[in-house]
C-alpha cells in the first residue's frame, strides 16, 4: 500500500541544524503542506523524502514510486514539450499518459514548441505535467505554484484533488497558499 | 526500452544536435596539423613522431567536452529525476560513458586517417595506431566521464578537468603510443589500463555524483 512516512527525522545541511524530530505518516488520500519562512528547510524536508539527502537521525519509510517536482525542470530544451516528457514517460513506461498530462495543464498547444522557448509558467507547468504522466502513486512538490498564474494555480489544485481522489499521496512545500482540503500541514519554524 | 538505452540515446543525440561530438575532431585533427609546422616539413622525421603526435592530440582532444558530460544534466534536474526512479548513479555514469564513447571513439578513429595521411604516416603504423585507439578511446572516455562529475559544479572547472584528467591519461599515452614501436605487449598493457578505467570510472562519477548534491 502506498506510503510516506518520517519518524523522528532531522535534517541537518552545511552543519546547521534545519528541523528536528518531524514525523508524520501519510495514506492513501492523504497530503501535506509544508509551510514556513525562507530558508528554513522546505524543499530540504522534500528532497530528504525523495532520498537525494540522507537524514540526520529518524527514519523514512517509503512504499510505491514517487515522483519529483523541483526547481529544474529536467526537461532537454532543445527538445520539443512533447518529446522532452515523452523521454520520461518512455522510461517509466507511461507513454500513453502524456497528452492527457498536457491536457490537464492547457499545454497541448505548446506540445511542439522547444522546452527552452516556454515561459518560466509554462516550464513549471511542464514540469508538473511530467509528474503527472509519471504515474507514480507518491507526488513531491517543492513550490509547485512558483510562476503560476490564477488558472495554472487552480490546474494545479484541481490535479492534486484528483491525485489523492485516485489514492495518491501528496507532499508539497510551498510558501503560497494551496488550497488542498484535509491537508496536513507542517509547519517548520526558524530555529 | 531500458532506462540505461534511453539514456544513451538521449547522450548521443544531444552531442551530436549541440555540434559538441564535432569540436574534439576539429580540435584533434588542428594539432595534428600544428605539429608539421613546429618541426619542419621533414616527411622521415613526420612519419617517425606521427603516431606519437595522433596519441598526444587525442588526449588534449578528449579533454575538450569533459565539461559537457555531466554538469548540465546534474543542473537541469536530470540526474536526481533518474536516481528518483531508482537507477544508480553509478549506472547513469556507466550509461554516459557508452553514450560518450560512441561520438567521440568511432569519429576519432576516422579523424586519426586524415591525420596520418597529413603526418605521412606508414600503413602498417596507421593500422597499429587504430587498434590503439580502438582499445584506448574507450578507457579515454570512461576517464573524461569520471573527471566531469568530479569537477561538475566547480569554478573553474575546465582548468581542473585538466589538472585531473591527464595525469590519469598518462598510462594510456605511454602503452598507446608504445605499442607503436613495442608491439603486442604495450598493445595488452593498453588494454588492462583501458579495461581498469572502464571498470573504474562509473563508480567514481558515481560516488562524485552523489557527493556533489545540492
Amino acid at each position: 500500500m502506498t506510503r510516506l512516512a518520517f519518524a523522528g527525522v532531522s535534517c541537518v545541511r552545511g552543519g546547521r541544524l534545519l528541523f528536528e524530530d518531524r514525523s508524520f505518516d501519510l495514506a492513501p488520500g492523504d497530503a501535506a503542506l509544508v509551510t514556513g519562512p525562507n530558508g528554513v528547510g522546505k524543499s530540504s524536508l522534500v528532497r530528504v523524502a525523495a532520498g537525494l539527502l540522507a537524514p540526520a537521525a529518524g527514519k523514512v519509510t517509503v512504499a510505491g514510486r514517487r515522483a519529483l517536482l523541483v526547481e529544474a525542470s529536467a526537461l532537454d530544451h532543445d527538445r520539443p514539450l512533447a518529446k522532452a516528457l515523452g523521454f520520461w514517460a518512455a522510461i517509466d513506461g507511461q507513454r500513453d499518459a502524456v497528452d492527457a498530462a498536457l491536457d490537464a495543464l492547457r499545454l497541448t498547444q505548446l506540445a511542439d514548441v522547444p522546452v527552452g522557448l516556454l515561459s518560466t509558467g509554462q516550464r513549471r507547468r511542464a514540469a508538473l505535467a511530467a509528474v503527472a504522466a509519471s504515474g507514480a502513486p507518491i507526488w513531491l512538490l517543492d513550490e509547485p505554484g512558483n510562476g503560476l498564474d490564477r488558472v495554472a494555480m487552480q490546474a494545479l489544485e484541481t490535479l492534486i484533488a484528483g491525485h489523492r481522489a485516485g489514492g495518491g499521496v501528496v507532499l508539497v512545500a510551498t510558501h503560497l497558499p494551496i488550497e488542498a482540503p484535509g491537508a496536513a500541514t507542517i509547519r517548520l519554524e526558524a530555529a | 526500452m531500458s532506462v540505461v538505452a534511453a539514456l544513451i540515446v538521449r547522450d548521443v543525440r544531444r552531442a551530436w544536435s549541440h555540434g559538441g561530438a564535432s569540436l574534439p575532431i576539429a580540435f584533434f585533427l588542428l594539432v595534428a596539423i600544428l605539429f608539421p609546422f613546429a618541426i619542419g616539413p621533414d616527411s622521415v622525421l613526420l612519419a617517425q613522431v606521427g603516431g606519437g603526435v595522433i596519441w598526444a592530440a587525442a588526449l588534449l582532444a578528449a579533454l575538450l567536452p569533459v565539461e559537457r558530460l555531466v554538469a548540465p544534466d546534474a543542473e537541469s534536474g536530470v540526474l536526481d529525476q533518474f536516481a528518483i526512479r531508482g537507477m544508480s548513479m553509478a549506472a547513469v555514469a556507466a550509461a554516459k560513458i557508452a553514450a560518450h564513447w560512441l561520438s567521440f571513439g568511432p569519429p576519432l578513429m576516422l579523424a586519426a586517417l586524415l591525420a596520418a595521411g597529413l603526418l605521412g604516416i606508414d600503413r602498417e603504423t596507421l593500422a597499429t595506431v587504430e587498434l590503439g585507439l580502438l582499445i584506448g578511446t574507450p578507457g579515454l572516455a570512461a576517464l573524461a566521464v569520471a573527471t566531469g562529475a568530479l569537477v561538475a559544479g566547480l569554478r573553474g572547472a575546465s582548468a581542473l578537468a585538466g589538472l585531473v584528467m591527464l595525469p590519469v591519461a598518462v598510462p594510456l599515452l605511454i602503452f598507446g603510443a608504445g605499442s607503436i614501436a613495442g608491439g603486442p605487449g604495450a598493445v595488452k598493457l593498453l588494454a588492462a589500463v583501458s579495461l581498469l578505467l572502464l571498470a573504474g570510472a562509473p563508480f567514481v562519477a558515481g560516488a562524485a555524483i552523489r557527493a556533489g548534491r545540492a
